[in-house]
């Protein structure tokens, strides 16, 4: 099993924070055995809830906090990203591919989060925010190969 | 970071960083002005090499030059593209769109 572990952060919605947040996120997960592959997509899961909460949550206003959390437990990433944002209206059409309320933004985001990760939850309430809560089982390589005599 | 150049009618946009919504902004503001300014220009090469992380902001701002590119009249290519940028190009689609050329495959040649 790995050792379980917890991290809070919290971020003023500018968009050079998205960056910060991937690099906790490498740090993070820098204990436990992710292929460079798989930390790839974890973190593009990430810049995806973090930019939507930034550009959509917060309509690209900087006085926002955006706050994440990363855990570990029982060898399960999850990763938590929340505002105080406008909220989502229609989650459901949120979610759909290719959907976006912006110019040049392929609504591709919640695609990303839903293929890299293998649980998404999105919890949302007009004028409130909004709570991404993606999951990952890590695969832990070490307790699965046969121990040496 | 950007760079730019031109060769011949070609303008090449090197990118170094992260393309997330930050470098996306950038790239977009930057790569139209200069294409507004020179209009005698009619294909774009963007050198992805220095990139190693993109997500959809990155991916929507190419997807923007393409179809302005293709709304001059010209074509656009990527370059420099590694396994993971190219992962995020298949899956959105973007890869049937125009010429890519992938890191190792510009080793191998």
């Amino acid at each position: 099993m790995y050792k379980d572990n917890v991290v809070k952060l919290e971020l003023k919605s500018i968009g050079e924070n998205v960056a910060i947040a991937r690099m906790t996120l490498g740090s993070f997960l820098m204990m436990y055995d992710v292929s460079l592959s798989e930390l790839d997509e974890i973190k593009i899961a990430l810049s995806e809830a973090v930019s939507n909460s930034i550009i959509h949550g917060y309509g690209n206003h900087e006085d926002g906090v955006v706050r994440i959390i990363f855990a570990v437990q029982n060898d399960e990433l999850t990763i938590c990203v929340e505002d105080d944002g406008v909220g989502i209206s229609n989650i459901e059409q949120a979610m759909e591919p290719a959907f976006s309320t912006k110019m040049e933004h392929m609504g591709l985001g919640f695609v990303f989060m839903q293929t890299f990760m293998d649980k998404l939850m999105v919890e949302s309430e007009i004028g409130v925010g909004t709570r991404v809560t993606m999951q990952k089982a890590l695969l832990n390589q070490e307790a699965s190969e046969p121990q040496a005599m | 970071m950007l760079q730019l150049r031109t060769d011949d009618d070609t303008l090449v946009v090197s990118v170094v960083g992260d393309l997330d919504m930050v470098v996306a902004k950038e790239f977009r503001e930057t790569v139209d002005s200069y294409l507004f300014n020179h209009q005698w220009i009619k294909h774009l090469m963007v050198d992805l090499s220095g990139v190693n992380f993109m997500d959809s902001s990155g991916l929507g701002v190419i997807l923007g030059r393409y179809k302005l590119m293709r709304n001059r009249g010209g074509q656009m290519a990527l370059c420099g593209v590694n396994d993971g940028v190219y992962r995020v190009l298949e899956l959105s689609g973007v890869k049937k769109l125009m010429v890519i050329l992938r890191t190792a495959e510009e080793k191998a040649q």
